[in-house]
């Protein structure tokens, strides 16, 4: 970067409390959650705590409740990631060389994004309501009308984990496909025109096009694509607790575990459960970031 | 394209996708077949999108005897305001809250930022990128991981509960974003020539940035200000954890209108209707922006 500035004082004191306060609120407060984390403060009464080593994170590990709290994140991020890149690449794709009315398709397919997961939540429990048959609601009774009545299904109320938690990503995805469409699709017009001239001249077919020359020159869209859905699904919260609730053991993630917990004052266990959810969102992130940072120091 | 790429693309972000698609001069490779598939498909994904929005309308104008599993699709018999009066009573405290949280805090955490990211962009100095990495790592964080020593924290320092408090964290946890942002915005937009001519003015960092620096951000501001609005507004964890229904803002009231053992559909309907009206509104007017802000803040959960 240039249009260097020599002087220290003035950009060292903007940017100071920007420094202090994420120091503090940020880095000091996860300090602060791993410290409780590591004590045995398991009520809301005054009483002293000490200190008990990672024995809540032995016994998070050795819990069924917890553990399948994991896998269920697990199958919803994968189900999240999966469905939003099928979509959004799709919807891009079709979009891609211009077609009449793009605009309207374009604002429509991206306007789940301005809604909140609370909204979106209301109304996706709604449609995904369990009752069958002559009593059927919400997307099943419209399946019914449809004369599709072998989709209806009992969505996350019944089924396997992976029908469960299949069934809490629909909405989010829903939500989010727009968004990857927005990125591939200025992906694809980012690419010069001459890539494609030059293909087709040498006799290249359509999926040629796509498979060798196109999509290989988005692959680090595709990978910011998968990190911002990774870290988004690792963290949601909302639209279960508005969809099922927060007390569901069907659906519980560690997010919403941790909410649970915490309302049973147990402060030790949700500081871990927290903690953990860090870690694995660090997982991912922590290499994207230090990646970030180097190619742009390199510029 | 990186996370910072794509934030650096905030500005020009939405020009490139509503850039002219290059036709080819050879074949564009479609057939009249291909177009019709390609329009069909387009249309039933179209159906996919705004079939929760059918949903939310008809049921929102429905008289409670009027939602039953068979007319569930149907439009309404009888059309009725009564949900939305229903909703609205229950909600309009907390649109109020809303609309005092979202608006300051948009404003100082997009000023904040600006200045950040201006001497973030313009000024290096040994240990900056570790400046930056650790200002961007805090953008990721799933707030679990501070949530309950942040309500320590306010319990202590005696911080009004609800909307102060509130307000207090998400410009706090929006500094990241808006920093970012605009840093990409200084770093690509802002030619070096309008710097240094200041520099030859003789004028500091700080005057530099007021004089010169601040009218030009103008289309900075536009997708800081539309981001952290959105995500304040829509915000629940935040508002979940550190207020409660009394003091709490639109999100919090729209899940106790929508929750409990017996919910009135229709009311809930029209309550998730308008507690989205200000960031649709915002979307409609300012999508090119929205879309500028999407690139870069989506980052932000």
């Amino acid at each position: 970067m240039h249009g260097r500035i020599r002087t220290w004082g003035p950009g060292a004191l903007v940017l100071l409390p920007t420094v202090l306060l994420l120091g503090y609120f940020v880095y000091g407060l996860i300090a602060w959650t791993f410290n409780t984390s590591l004590t045995d403060k398991h009520n809301a009464r005054p009483l002293p705590t000490k200190h008990v080593g990672f024995e809540n994170y032995v016994n998070l590990f050795g819990e069924d409740r917890f553990l399948n709290s994991l896998k269920n994140l697990g199958v919803l991020t994968v189900a999240f990631i999966v469905g939003t890149l099928i979509f959004g690449v799709l919807w891009a794709l079709l979009l891609e060389k211009g077609v009449t009315g793009e605009g309207v398709f374009r604002s429509i397919f991206l306007f789940p994004m301005a809604v909140s997961m609370i909204a979106s939540g209301v109304v996706w429990g709604w449609l995904l309501n369990p009752s069958q048959g002559d009593d059927a609601r919400g997307l099943n009774r419209l399946f019914d009308l449809l004369h599709l009545n072998f989709l209806e299904n009992p969505w996350w109320t019944a089924g396997s984990r992976w029908t469960t938690m299949a069934s809490i990503a629909l909405p989010a995805v829903w939500q989010l496909s727009g968004y990857i469409m927005a990125l591939f699709l200025a992906g694809f017009r980012g690419i010069p025109p001459e890539l494609r001239e030059a293909a087709r001249v040498d006799g290249a077919s359509e999926f040629k096009l796509y498979r060798y020359v196109l999509f290989p020159q988005l692959s680090p869209i595709a990978l910011s694509a998968l990190i911002i859905l990774g870290h988004m699904s690792l963290k949601l919260f909302d639209l279960i607790y508005a969809i099922t609730g927060p007390n569901q053991f069907r659906t519980e993630v560690p997010s919403v575990y941790m909410w649970n917990t915490l309302l049973r004052s147990d402060m030790a266990k949700a500081a871990g459960i927290a903690i953990v959810l860090l870690a694995v969102v660090a997982v991912l992130v922590i290499p994207y970031v230090a990646y970030t940072v180097r190619q742009e120091s390199e510029e | 394209m990186t996370v910072v790429e794509a934030s650096a693309a905030t500005g020009k972000a939405a020009a490139a996708i509503s850039r002219k698609p290059q036709r080819s001069t050879i074949s564009d490779g479609s057939t009249r077949k291909s177009r019709t598939v390609r329009y069909v498909l387009l249309l039933l994904f179209l159906l996919f999108v705004l079939t929760p929005v059918y949903v939310v309308l008809i049921t929102s104008f429905k008289t409670s005897s009027d939602t039953t599993a068979a007319a569930q699709w149907s439009l309404p018999q009888t059309w009725t305001l009564e949900p939305w009066r229903k909703a609205w009573d229950v909600l309009e405290p907390y649109m109020v809250r809303s609309l005092s949280l979202a608006v300051p805090a948009a404003i100082i955490a997009s000023m904040i930022g600006s200045a950040n990211g201006f001497v973030l962009a313009r000024w290096r100095f040994p240990g900056a990128n570790l400046v930056f990495a650790f200002i961007l790592f805090g953008m990721f964080i799933p707030y679990q991981a501070v949530m309950l020593p942040l309500r320590q924290t306010y319990q202590d320092l005696d911080v009004t509960r609800g909307i102060p408090t509130l307000l207090i964290t998400h410009v706090i946890y929006g500094l990241p974003i808006c920093t970012l942002i605009f840093r990409n915005y200084y770093a690509t937009v802002v030619p070096n020539e309008i710097i240094e001519s200041a520099r030859v003015d003789g004028a500091g960092l700080i005057q530099t940035y007021a004089r010169i620096i601040l009218p030009i951000s103008i289309s900075g501001f536009v997708v800081t200000l539309i981001w952290q609005f959105t995500s304040v507004w829509n915000d629940f964890l935040f508002a979940l954890f550190l207020t409660q229904q009394n003091n709490g803002p639109v999100t919090l009231g729209l899940a106790a209108l929508a929750g409990g053992q017996k919910v009135d559909y229709a009311a809930s309907m029209a309550g998730a209707l308008i507690t989205s009206f200000p960031t649709l509104l915002v979307y409609i007017l300012l999508g090119r922006w929205f879309i500028g802000g999407l690139m870069a803040g989506a980052l932000k959960g």
